[in-house]
């Protein structure tokens, strides 16, 4: 068993309002650069819609991820970009290079000209320019394009997964007083099997031992852009002024102080959770290797209990620090993954191993087949969600490889809980039938309350559990402060600015 | 003299300023070493130019290196008229594509304004000269036949020389005024090799042939 740590994360959907906080915060502090403007390194898509890039579940198109390739005795994992002999071949024009177009061209406005116009007998306007030629351009797309388009004609409509989804699903999902859309809040999954690390020619994409946070290294980019085309989320971006290409890097100046990372700690409806997850590094090749329906489960098994004494020893000959296993003990991400079985990865059919979990969201099905207003508790669990507005087929499409069970376990607990806590509190439904929906999502009364307690009620401590790092001590170890201070100084050596 | 100023004087300076140049950028500034591309903003004449390009190129240049470094083996191999002509062909289409590639790079960052935007005056240097180079190539292999062969008796001795430290002119001198000027810009391109762009020569991924898919990198800690 070689074990490591991964600081993970589990959004709840159910409590996403789509407010974009997260996205501003992000777009503050990292991608407000020339060359990045373009870049969301996090972003909040309506689904069913198109999202950013431009229908990036299409893998057709866009060659992200892994694939299985079809051998029942010895099943092998291959890029479904390119081989590595084809990455040579490939190298000087990338041919699944998303474009600007796939994007959205940056823009900004002639602002001076409000004040520098002669006057006249119109009012002056501030006109559109593009970010990067200057020239005056139609704004035709941008960041969150389809927001709250659900049910749209023109733009969800384009939505990849509903590709083969029944005529009958598809008009559920879009008649008037009956569509239903998400919001779908997404950054790097940092995964374990990441498809932009294994695509990369130079070797600059590398996955942090301690915490498992995937970076690209920007002295040994060489602007290759495979990572782009290979990352199947397209969560990762080239920079078309300094040509480096840049990610998400779960703001791990931040983490490293023991911060949340800014997405997590503006979180408005306070969605995202963080913590540190033990796994078997050991089980990654056999992991990625089953059908697609049972990717989450063999994933759910590579996560170890941080619990079992048998674990936390071998944790520690594995080099994991004491103060890495208590954050693992205490991680809420655990519980919604692992213990409860709540929070499922996205598109785990990439075979990528995402290490950002979501919980489905809820919301419309409770008054699905109570359309005339009022909201009686549906206590008929299963068929309700049968006849719910969420298709559930949509979302295991989109977090469970197509396995609709696992969709609907998570669903079954979520409505127990919610049964649970109505008997408790506003006493229409009798304690018989909170206790029958228990034992149909096969819970307790106590996880029922623990679930709703992380849920709803948790506190700053609670949703994020960040590991202790010592970086202090790993430069102390190395080198005495004041040499370190003599020989580099404070910081980079120079901005990221574009070679000649 | 000047055959010495131009022919070994300007060549030892190009090597050192090159190699001296690209090794300090490596050292001091490993970010600036990128292929800064451009295809994210127009990708459909860049698959052209690029591909044309790097493709029409790169064999030539591994070709004129052959010539040398392993004169009697390329001799032999155009010992007979067949593998001649063939030679000769193959050279003059390589040629052609390295020049139409370049050319269409050249269209495309005067046409695109948003190419424009990421256009250095260091490009243009750069494209001006590697354009300027093979058309003084083309023309040589179409004007002066069998360079395949007299290559490796004017310009292998020429360049030998100059790498086993014992220079000399006497192949070069008498050669026509085209040749020299395809020499001198192959000698300019390399003084302005650590300058610009073309550093991105440095950085082919050769390890990705044998390296892990995945890399996990701890944390340096001190060794006891």
């Amino acid at each position: 068993m070689k074990i490591r740590s991964q600081v993970s994360m589990v959004f709840h959907l159910d409590k996403c309002i789509g407010c974009h906080t997260c996205s501003v915060a992000c777009k503050n502090i990292w991608t407000d650069r020339e060359g990045a403007e373009y870049m969301w390194w996090n972003n909040v898509e309506t689904k069913p819609g198109v999202g950013f890039p431009t229908q990036w579940e299409d893998q057709d198109k866009y060659h992200g991820g892994w694939e299985l390739e079809d051998k029942p005795k010895d099943p092998t994992l291959k890029l479904k970009l390119q081989n590595r002999l084809q990455t040579f071949t490939n190298l000087f024009s990338n041919p699944a290079m998303p474009t600007m177009d796939d994007y959205y061209e940056p823009w900004t406005y002639n602002y001076s000209d409000l004040f520098n116009s002669p006057l006249g007998n119109d009012q002056p306007t501030a006109r559109p320019i593009s970010r990067i030629d200057g020239k005056p351009i139609d704004i035709e797309s941008g960041p969150n394009w389809d927001d709250d388009l659900g049910g749209s004609n023109i733009y969800a409509v384009n939505d990849p997964l509903l590709k083969d989804m029944s005529a009958e699903e598809k008009q559920r999902l879009f008649s008037i007083e009956q569509l239903f859309y998400f919001y779908m809040p997404r950054i790097c999954n940092h995964c374990l099997n990441a498809a932009c690390g294994a695509a990369c020619p130079s070797g600059a994409i590398y996955k942090r031992a301690e915490d498992g946070v995937v970076l690209i290294n920007q002295d040994k980019c060489r602007g290759w852009r495979m990572c782009v085309s290979a990352c199947p989320y397209k969560k990762t971006y080239y920079n078309w002024s300094t040509g480096k290409s840049e990610k998400c890097i779960l703001c791990y100046p931040r983490l490293e102080t023991g911060q949340a990372p800014a997405c997590f700690h503006s979180c408005v409806g306070r969605i995202r959770y963080l913590g540190v997850l033990l796994y078997d590094a050991d089980q990654i090749p056999d992991a990625l290797k089953v059908p697609d329906e049972q990717l989450v489960e063999r994933q759910r098994q590579m996560i170890l209990d941080p619990h079992d004494p048998k674990v936390v020893a071998a944790a520690k000959e594995s080099g994991v620090p004491d103060g890495v296993i208590t954050a693992a003990q205490n991680s809420p991400v655990y519980r919604y993954v692992k213990e409860w079985e709540l929070a499922l990865p996205l598109h785990p059919e990439y075979r990528t191993l995402p290490m950002l979990f979501y919980v489905p969201p809820l919301l419309p099905v409770l008054n699905a087949t109570q359309s005339n207003g009022t909201q009686r508790v549906e206590t008929d669990l299963f068929s309700s969600l049968e006849s719910a507005r969420v298709p559930v087929r949509y979302m295991s499409r989109t977090l469970s490889g197509g396995n609709d069970e696992l969709v609907i376990k998570s669903y079954q607990k979520m409505i127990a809980v919610r049964i649970y806590k109505r008997a408790e509190t506003v006493g229409d439904v009798t304690a018989e039938e909170a206790a029958a929906a228990l034992a149909k999502a096969g819970m307790t009364a106590e996880e029922a309350e623990a679930i709703y307690r992380l849920t709803s009620l948790p506190t700053y401590q609670e949703r994020f559990v960040i590991p202790p790092y010592s970086r202090e001590g790993d430069i102390e170890e190395v080198y005495d402060p004041q040499q370190r201070k003599a020989e580099t100084g404070f910081g980079k050596r120079q901005g990221p600015q574009r070679g000649l | 003299m000047a055959d010495i100023l131009l022919f070994i004087v300007f060549p030892y300076v190009a090597v050192a300023l090159a190699v001296g140049g690209t090794v300090y950028r490596y050292l001091t500034n490993q970010y600036s070493f990128t292929s800064l591309s451009s295809q994210f903003l127009e990708s459909e004449l860049q698959f052209w130019g690029s591909t044309l390009w790097h493709y029409g190129i790169i064999p030539t240049l591994l070709i004129h290196m052959a010539g040398f470094t392993i004169p009697k083996v390329m001799a032999a191999l155009h010992s007979t008229p067949e593998t001649l002509y063939m030679a000769e062909l193959a050279g003059k289409i390589l040629g052609l594509m390295a020049l139409v590639g370049a050319g269409a790079m050249i269209v495309r960052r005067l046409t695109f304004s948003k190419i424009r935007a990421v256009t250095t005056p260091a490009d243009w240097v750069v494209l001006f000269l590697l354009f300027m180079q093979v058309f003084f190539g083309m023309w040589i292999a179409f004007g002066y036949r069998w360079g395949a062969v007299w290559f490796l008796h004017a310009a292998t001795p020429w360049v030998v020389s100059l790498a086993t430290f014992q220079p000399s002119v006497a192949s070069v001198t008498a050669l026509p005024l085209v040749i020299k000027l395809h020499f001198l810009n192959g000698v300019l391109l390399i003084t302005i090799f650590p300058f610009g762009r073309l550093v991105h020569m440095v950085s082919f991924p050769v390890s990705y042939l044998w390296r892990r898919f995945q890399l996990v990198i701890w944390t340096r800690r001190k060794v006891i």
